[in-house]
């Protein structure tokens, strides 16, 4: 278990104020100008040497990310760090916490990612219904512009960088970052075709990197402590450091808790969650990174480690480590059909398959529910993931189609028990 | 579901300005000069609060909302086509874009809500303000609706209402919740069983130096 | 640049060349519906999916620029899976509805889905009703039909200029619409119907008249406007059923406005189908017979000394039958011969005083465009819509000198009178330091005394602005009839202006102003050769019923000076001829010898004396002499007074408009100031 001195988000729970002197005291905002001097460069070197994957979904190497930036002298036009606070993925609220108590911790990396991807502002998408949280993040800011430590030469640095606030309103695929910056400009949060990828034409096709809360969060105390310490962490070389995980649905008690990368999934849920309601054998199944990761059967649950790499094997994902646990009085079916409703409700519309195919896969989902299909429809209905998968412009379209996969994938008899039973009843009545 | 727009509909009022210049000065100064697009969003939001601020008092209360002559006058500030702050208005879920109750009850129903128990939530909600989902009470003073996952999982099951969350609830305390907002009280916001933010209703299971410290065990 | 294969084959192309284009080169044909070569490229459709090598999932080829290397498959087994998985979520909302769609036989949909489509559906749900919008009186709207390809959003956005339509709410709620009930208004909306790729927005006007493959085609010229837009009419028996854009990149592109479009619907009413003569007693006019009516006018030609006979020729006459009149009038020694019918005296020393010099296609060249008493909006959409694409696509600044206008992009107002046209010599044009800045002046504003000390001073300030210049003529006069500038080039012209007041006899030809009308004295005869009943028809004597663009071959001269010719697409109504042999049998009548038999002797006339009337099709070259660089006139003869606009309604330019019931239903939807209905109603 990670213990308390490797932890990085120490206010998780807002134990203490989120403000400036409470923070300072937890070590934000210290020596972070120090750290700036020592150049561009070395960031990121040493974000590279860290590991660190982004913690919004698909884990995507940071420090690499950050040198897809253009040289700011060559390029020309203001470049722009887009941080993605739109935590809307069902079974996430992780940022929410980061937000409202060590918001500091995300101003001070964002100073510190904004400078080495040559940007002088950096726009904050925060999702609409986080009210309160957007205020404890407003007054955060304030009180950084008012201590020097935002604006021009912040925090001494040298670096002037300015941060702003912008509240969604709802509506999950401006989580997908091409759509948050056509939010962002003011249009309906429509995905974008890459490329051009938004290191060379972004936000007000400028370059733009778009990262998530909890990485940028991270990055002081990475820089502080070394990217050698953040690797030292974790499963393997690939996926390091600590990790946010958010438990939730059939557990005794539900949390949030900061973890090392790789714990095994029973670990997390029998020390952090009070194990599954009823004991571990009452265990039905558990979607691990978020609702757009096909859930994993018992069997797997029980030897599973949380990490990246050992999710994806075994046909899932780390996500944004969003762990749904469900027990044995689930109906598992309906537990899906309820997110096919989620990814047709949240498409933006925009691509055919999406836009028609979430529609007709919650159709289909909700007779499986009552098992008024026939069995030939969940062949179909996996036809039709197919026919969604892969052929859009984002992932959301991936994001229905996989829970469906994952349904049928493990359990296809309960979908079928469904149907039998409907059957049987009907011909009775 | 939002209420469906109707842009002739008798409560549309003719014209609309705002009431703060100041914030709207503001709101454009986040953003490039040449991108006051940018503004439509938070200009849509004000609007909305300007509205419940003026609902909020009336003698049959209402909540925040958007009228087509808002919309009109934002894509005016803006330099836009009026259908560009249509669309945008159409197509997040926030703006309502006719009246709704002065406190809009939004229950999380998506998957970590529901395993949780957000069905009885919602039930005992209907039952004690005697209307289903999407209906306003005649008071004017409650509208229930349904949304999609609130991002407050490991607090399921939990409601909006207005701007506040409340988190952890029961067929009860939703119920004393809403009776304090119609007794013009203001509940407690976040957990209705007092646990400290997403930490585990039994204690931390880490930072317990910190928890000590601060007095939480 | 790139080299890439694609199917095995190699093909080498521009970079930024996108891989559905590239594929079109090498004739590889890639389905597609909201991909659209001239707007934007939103990919939403995933109907031209194709694999690359290396890419995970399958790519839209419309939004994926070609790189060098790049090995691409289009019709590989996962293709044609994607494909049919597209085209299936495609149609489960499509209503099976294609036998009384008006896009039936021409539908992007039905035809893809040939090739695509299942012989039965999965889909057993309940399919999708979208309400129907009321957006004016063009175009018909059955949005259940719409697959939110956007493609006519990105049309009313980028070519028109007019942000009406948008595609409003989320995910599978959402639709194309006005949000509040509005028209679409723009005078280029009609294309929305050609550009939509299924049934959705079609031709109100034309709904439920006929089915695609009943309509004989005829490829022709459009004369609402001196663009000289590129057309096809589409017709069944004797009636004109439609009129479609014709590709033509120099001149229209693939759009056509919609006057050009609907006000077809003009040719068959109020139309002359026999001679009437003016009965004399009873002061009525009453049918006659082609010998009675051609008989009392060449008594009347006859027994009138030439110099108080007058002819006109008006805004739609073709070449051919202009120079037939002149050639008759010449026989009489009649030199009172006209065709700037509206006063708008523009100078005719040189072809290159009068065209539209630059070239439509050569607008997008232009570094700094300005405007001089024109609303190009009204007078030629499609030059409008081609200053708009300049404007879009570098930004190009633009000026206005007169009434200021509503056009779709934005422009500096110099001010309203010849005063601001010095100023715009030295402030506009130094700010600038353009290369190459044209003039664009509307035909209209030499309708005043001071005509020629306008033009003069209009070619000192292209001089001084560097619009002529070696290889780049910007120099242009805007046209607004699609009969004038074949007429000036035959030299229809009269040295002085006629006084119509002293003529005995007024022969018009396709002409109906107001103007000319008033001035006839009462004892004069008039003749009026056309195919309308409008304001001409009530004021004349004799009746010549002549033939409407669609039913006869003519010749054009657009405002480009392009030669064109338009095709015969049915038959004149009733006894009306064509106008060339109307002029013909009169001549024969007055013994006066007209050297040709048939068009083609005619116009090997034309050609003779002119030689450009050869060169069908090709936008002229013509010099600039020198003796244009030095006006005689001063800058101080120009009046004071602002230039005003001629087109006050843009749907009712012309005797075909006029007549019809689809533009005037525009003017009531589009122009009328109707008492505002209340937002709170």
């Amino acid at each position: 278990m990670l213990q308390d001195k490797d932890r990085i988000f120490t206010n998780l729970y807002g134990f203490e104020s989120f403000s400036l002197p409470e923070a300072k005291k937890r070590g934000d905002w210290v020596k972070t100008s120090a750290l700036v001097k020592k150049g561009k460069d070395w960031v990121i070197d040493e974000m590279k040497k860290s590991g660190l994957r982004g913690r919004g979904g698909a884990g995507f190497p940071t420090g690499l990310k950050w040198s897809f930036m253009p040289d700011p002298e060559k390029s020309g036009r203001p470049h722009y760090l887009v941080i993605n606070a739109d935590e809307s993925e069902p079974g996430t609220c992780k940022d929410r916490d980061i937000m409202r108590h060590d918001p500091h911790k995300l101003l001070e990396g964002a100073l510190l990612a904004g400078f080495a991807m040559g940007a002088h502002a950096a726009y904050i998408y925060i999702r609409g219904e986080f009210f309160n949280e957007s205020s404890s993040l407003n007054k955060a800011i304030k009180e950084a512009y008012d201590a020097g430590l935002l604006g021009k030469n912040a925090a001494k640095s040298g670096w002037d960088f300015d941060v702003y606030l912008h509240r969604g309103a709802g509506a999950y695929i401006c989580g997908e970052e091409t759509a948050l910056l056509e939010s962002l400009e003011g249009k309906k949060g429509q995905p974008r075709n890459k490329p051009p990828f938004p290191a060379m034409a972004g936000l007000y096709a400028c370059p733009t990197t778009v990262n998530n809360v909890e990485t940028i969060a991270s990055v002081p105390t990475i820089l502080k402590r070394g990217g050698e310490w953040f690797s030292s962490l974790g499963s393997d070389e690939k996926n390091t450091g600590t990790k946010l995980f958010c438990i939730s649905g059939h557990v005794n008690q539900p949390c949030n808790v900061e973890e090392e990368m790789g714990i095994p999934l029973k670990d997390l849920i029998e020390k952090h969650a009070g194990g599954v309601r009823g004991g571990w054998d009452n265990l039905l199944a558990i979607i691990p990174g978020g609702s757009s990761t096909p859930l994993l059967p018992k069997d797997v649950c029980s030897t599973i480690k949380m990490d990246f790499d050992s999710l994806r094997e075994a046909g899932s994902g780390l996500g944004t480590a969003g762990v749904i646990v469900m027990d044995k009085s689930t109906d598992i079916v309906y537990a899906i059909a309820r997110l096919s409703y989620f990814y047709m409700h949240e498409s933006c519309g925009q691509c055919t398959p999406c836009r028609e195919g979430t529609g007709w896969l919650w159709r289909t989902m909700q007779r499986m529910v009552t098992g008024n299909a026939t069995i030939d429809e969940i062949d179909m209905l996996y036809d039709l993931t197919k026919e969604i998968e892969g052929q859009t412009i984002c992932a959301h379209g991936d994001a229905s189609a996989w829970p469906i996969q994952g349904l049928i994938r493990h359990f296809r008899p309960e979908m079928e028990a469904k149907i039998l039973a409907y059957r049987k009843q009907a011909k009775v009545a | 579901m939002k209420p469906k727009f109707e842009p002739n509909a008798k409560y549309q009022p003719k014209e609309f300005s705002f009431k703060s210049k100041k914030k709207i000065k503001d709101i454009l100064a986040n953003y490039p000069s040449n991108q006051a697009r940018s503004a439509i969003m938070p200009l849509l939001d004000l609007a909305q609060r300007e509205v419940a601020a003026v609902g909020a008092k009336e003698k049959k209360p209402y909540g925040g909302w958007i009228p087509r002559a808002a919309m009109d006058e934002i894509a005016n500030i803006v330099g836009q086509p009026p259908i560009k702050v249509y669309e945008v208005a159409t197509f997040y879920s926030m703006y309502n874009l006719a009246p709704v109750g002065k406190y809009l009850v939004q229950f999380c129903t998506t998957t970590p809500c529901w395993l949780c128990g957000s069905t009885k939530i919602l039930e005992a909600a209907e039952a004690h303000l005697n209307i289903k989902m999407g209906e306003s009470t005649k008071d004017g003073l409650f509208t229930l609706m349904e949304v999609e996952c609130l991002g407050a999982c490991v607090n399921g099951p939990m409601v909006q209402i207005n701007d506040d969350y409340y988190e952890d609830l029961t067929p009860e305390n939703i119920v004393s919740v809403l009776e304090s907002l119609a007794a013009g009280k203001k509940p407690t916001v976040g957990s209705q069983t007092k646990r400290k933010g997403s930490m585990a209703i039994t204690g931390p299971t880490s930072l317990e130096a910190e928890a000590k410290k601060a007095g939480v065990v | 640049m790139p080299k890439l294969t694609i199917n095995g084959m190699e093909i080498e192309v521009e970079s930024g060349t996108s891989v559905l284009q590239a594929a079109e080169m090498l004739g590889i044909e890639i389905p597609r519906f909201c991909y659209h070569d001239r707007l934007s490229v939103p990919a939403n459709c995933r109907m031209c999916l194709v694999e690359v090598k290396g890419a995970p999932k399958p790519v839209a080829s419309c939004a994926m620029a070609v790189g060098d290397g790049m090995e691409v498959t289009t019709n590989s087994e996962v293709i044609q899976k994607a494909r049919k998985g597209v085209m299936e979520m495609m149609l489960i909302n499509h209503p099976l509805d294609c036998p009384i769609c008006d896009q039936g036989g021409e539908c992007d949909l039905q035809d893809q889905a040939y090739g695509y489509g299942f012989d039965r559906s999965r889909y057993r749900e309940t399919k999708r009703a979208v309400k129907n919008k009321d957006i004016g009186p063009l175009i018909k709207t059955v949005m259940t039909r719409c697959i939110q390809c956007t493609r006519c959003v990105r049309f009313g956005e980028e070519i028109a200029g007019t942000a009406d339509l948008g595609l409003l709410n989320r995910g599978e709620d959402v639709e194309i619409g006005t949000f509040v009930e509005k028209a679409v208004s723009s005078e280029m909306s009609g294309n929305m119907i050609d550009i939509c790729p299924v049934g959705a927005l079609t031709s109100k006007p034309y709904a439920f008249h006929a089915r695609p493959w009943e309509l004989k085609k005829t490829e022709s010229i459009d004369v609402h406007d001196a663009v000289g837009s590129n057309i096809r009419v589409d017709s069944r028996g004797g009636e004109v059923m439609r009129v479609l854009p014709r590709l033509h990149e120099g001149i229209n592109e693939e759009w056509i406005n919609d006057k050009t479009r609907f006000a077809y619907d003009g040719l068959k009413t109020r139309r002359l189908d026999t001679p009437y003569i003016r009965n004399a007693q009873s002061g009525k006019l009453e049918k006659a017979s082609w010998d009675e009516a051609l008989n009392t006018v060449a008594e009347k030609l006859k027994s009138t000394s030439p110099e108080k006979i007058a002819a006109f020729a008006g805004d739609l006459v073709d070449v051919e039958s202009t120079l037939a009149l002149k050639d008759l009038m010449n026989g009489l020694n009649v030199s009172n011969t006209e065709c700037r019918t509206d006063g708008a005296f523009v100078n005719t020393d040189t072809r290159a005083s009068y065209l539209f010099n630059t070239g439509i296609e050569a607008i997008e060249e232009a570094d700094a465009i300005i405007l001089v008493g024109t609303n190009p909006k009204h007078e030629a959409a499609l030059v409008n819509a081609r200053i708009r694409k300049t404007w879009l696509s570098k930004r190009v600044p633009i000026a206005l000198i007169g009434a200021p206008v509503d056009l779709p992009y934005p422009y500096e107002h110099l001010g309203s009178s010849a005063e601001s046209i010095s100023k715009l010599t030295k402030a506009f044009a130094k700010k600038l330091g353009a290369e190459k800045p044209m003039i664009i002046v509307g035909d209209q504003i030499f309708n005043r005394s001071d005509a020629s000390a306008l033009h003069t001073q209009l070619r000192n300030a292209a001089h001084k602005m560097g619009c002529v210049q070696e290889g780049w003529n910007g120099f242009n006069i805007l046209h607004r009839h699609a009969g004038r500038v074949g007429a000036l080039d035959v030299g229809f012209t009269a040295t002085q202006p006629i006084n119509v007041g002293d003529m005995d006899v007024v022969y018009l030809m396709n002409s109906d102003e107001e103007s000319i009308l008033s001035d006839c004295s009462d004892g004069s005869l008039v003749i009026y050769q056309g195919h309308h009943g409008d304001a001409a028809a009530h004021r004349a004597d004799v009746i010549l019923p002549g033939a409407a663009y669609t039913e006869k071959n003519a010749t054009y001269v657009n405002t480009e000076g392009r030669v064109q010719l338009g095709k015969q697409s049915v038959f004149p109504v009733g006894d009306a001829k064509e106008d060339w042999k109307i002029v013909k049998a009169l001549s024969n009548r007055l013994n006066v010898e007209l050297p040709y038999l048939t068009l083609i002797d005619l116009r090997e006339r034309m050609s003779r004396e002119w030689p450009h009337f050869d060169k069908i099709d090709a936008l002229p070259n013509e010099t600039w002499p020198d003796d244009m660089m030095t006006g005689k006139e001063k800058a101080s003869n120009c009046l004071k007074s602002p230039f005003k606009l001629s087109i006050e309604n843009f749907y009712t330019t012309n005797v075909i408009a006029r007549a019809s019931k689809t533009m005037q239903e525009c003017v009531e939807a589009f122009t009328k100031t109707k008492p505002q209905k209340k937002a709170a109603e």
